[in-house]
């Protein structure tokens, strides 16, 4: 077994980490319907939005390596610790069915979209880079899943039915996109990236007006707080990482 | 004196390598669009003559797009069998690659190949979504009859570039190269 690697614990790895490993656990999330969507058209889009996530995530996590020891994006995928992973729970809930998929992806392409948009004006020139192009592929991720939304809402009372279950089971994660902290705050003071606070009055314009669209009913907020982005997970992203980092751990440095 | 028309020598000698790079580079194809260059994609940033070598800039066209690598392997292995090494290449991400740097000539020979070429970027990417009844969608021209009476039938495709398309006239689905 292959030692783990440990990270910088400074704001500015962190809040890095927070972006590249979302996206990364929501590419192994929906990679995981290669082959198992209701429709082929709809495997290849999860793929493609899987392979997007992917490439933000490697460029995203080069940059942490970088400011963390020189450790490249292959070891801090693979040889990192479950809480040393700062992703949303949100995305490491297991994948459900189509519409807890879909309401996933508008719920998150919508936040990052927003999220990328701030991020075109970080004060680190190869973030502000990465950003650029991955707002283009959240723009056209938020398109699809809320046409989606709109058509699982409008469609059938099995349709309506699952994706008002999915919104239901997924709201209470919602809270945790825009939980502000010590790292948000000093990321911001840098000039590293905005407050995800910030981004929230952005974000209700959006989504509650798509779910309205699609005939659904907001569920009521919740106490309830998850608490991925700072390192305590749901018992889900054990299981990810698992599978995920088995072959690098049972054979190190292994490539193809 | 010599010393001048020595370094005049040599600066027109790097430009014509740089120019030799080009119509190397030219000759390279999309792995996953074998009919456009990776000049005609606007993939190819900047070249630039370096001591004996050359300097390659090179922009990816998505995040996640698989074929970034072999294009990169690809560009080495043509100037490397044309002469023109030691190679320096550059991963140049800003500003983000757009489908507006595809040449004219790019996109006729995309026609041809049966993908409707991209019409221009929306600049306003990432502002605001916009939902849209589908045919109300500017009309796209099947790249084999011309008709505009086609829809869209799936908003990705085979590779993270294109989306699917149908012409309702001829009956022929097709490709188009998405406008980012």
């Amino acid at each position: 077994m292959t030692c783990s690697v440990s990270v910088s614990r400074e704001p500015r790895v962190q809040y890095l980490l927070r972006v590249g490993d979302t996206c990364l656990v929501m590419a192994q999330r929906l990679a995981e319907w290669c082959g198992h969507a209701p429709i082929l058209e709809e495997d290849i889009a999860l793929s493609n939005m899987a392979l997007d996530l992917v490439g933000q995530a490697r460029a995203v996590l080069t940059r942490a390596g970088q400011w963390s020891g020189g450790l490249d994006e292959d070891q801090l995928a693979y040889l990192r610790e479950e809480r040393d992973y700062l992703n949303l729970t949100l995305v490491e809930l297991p994948r459900g069915d189509f519409a807890v998929t879909v309401l996933r992806n508008f719920i998150m392409a919508s936040f990052l979209k927003l999220l990328w948009h701030r991020l075109q004006n970080s004060s680190d020139a190869e973030l502000a880079a990465i950003a650029g192009k991955a707002l283009k592929e959240a723009s056209y991720h938020q398109q699809h899943a809320g046409d989606w939304v709109l058509r699982l809402g409008g469609g059938t009372p099995e349709s309506t039915r699952r994706i008002q279950a999915a919104l239901d089971a997924l709201w209470p994660y919602v809270a945790e996109l825009f939980e502000a902290d010590a790292v948000d705050e000093a990321a911001t003071s840098m000039g590293l990236g905005p407050r995800w606070a910030d981004l929230h009055a952005a974000w209700l314009d959006e989504v509650p007006a798509v779910i309205d669209a699609a005939g659904l009913a907001l569920p009521k907020e919740s106490a309830f707080r998850s608490t991925g982005k700072f390192g305590r997970h749901s018992e889900h992203l054990g299981f990810i990482l698992a599978e995920m980092q088995h072959l690098q751990r049972s054979h190190p440095g292994g490539v193809w | 004196m010599s010393a001048g028309a020595g370094a005049g020598a040599s600066a027109s000698a790097r430009a014509d390598r740089v120019a030799a790079a080009w119509a190397v580079l030219d000759t390279v194809l999309d792995p996953e669009v074998p009919v456009v260059s990776i000049c005609e994609l606007g993939i190819v940033r900047e070249v630039l003559a370096d001591g004996a070598g050359l300097i390659v800039s090179l922009t990816p066209t998505y995040s996640g797009c698989p074929a970034t690598e072999l294009i990169e392997q690809n560009v080495r292995e043509a100037l490397g069998a044309a002469g023109l090494g030691p190679l320096t290449m550059r991963l140049q991400r800003a500003p983000a690659w757009t489908t507006d740097w595809i040449t004219a000539e790019g996109r006729r020979k995309l026609r041809e190949y049966g993908i409707a070429p991209p019409g221009p970027a929306d600049s306003a990417q990432g502002v605001a979504m916009k939902f849209v009844p589908r045919r109300a969608s500017p009309a796209l021209n099947c790249p084999r009859c011309e008709s505009a009476n086609t829809e869209r039938l799936a908003a990705f495709g085979a590779t993270a570039c294109k989306a699917l398309y149908r012409c309702i006239a001829c009956g022929e689905p097709f490709e188009h190269f998405k406008p980012i």
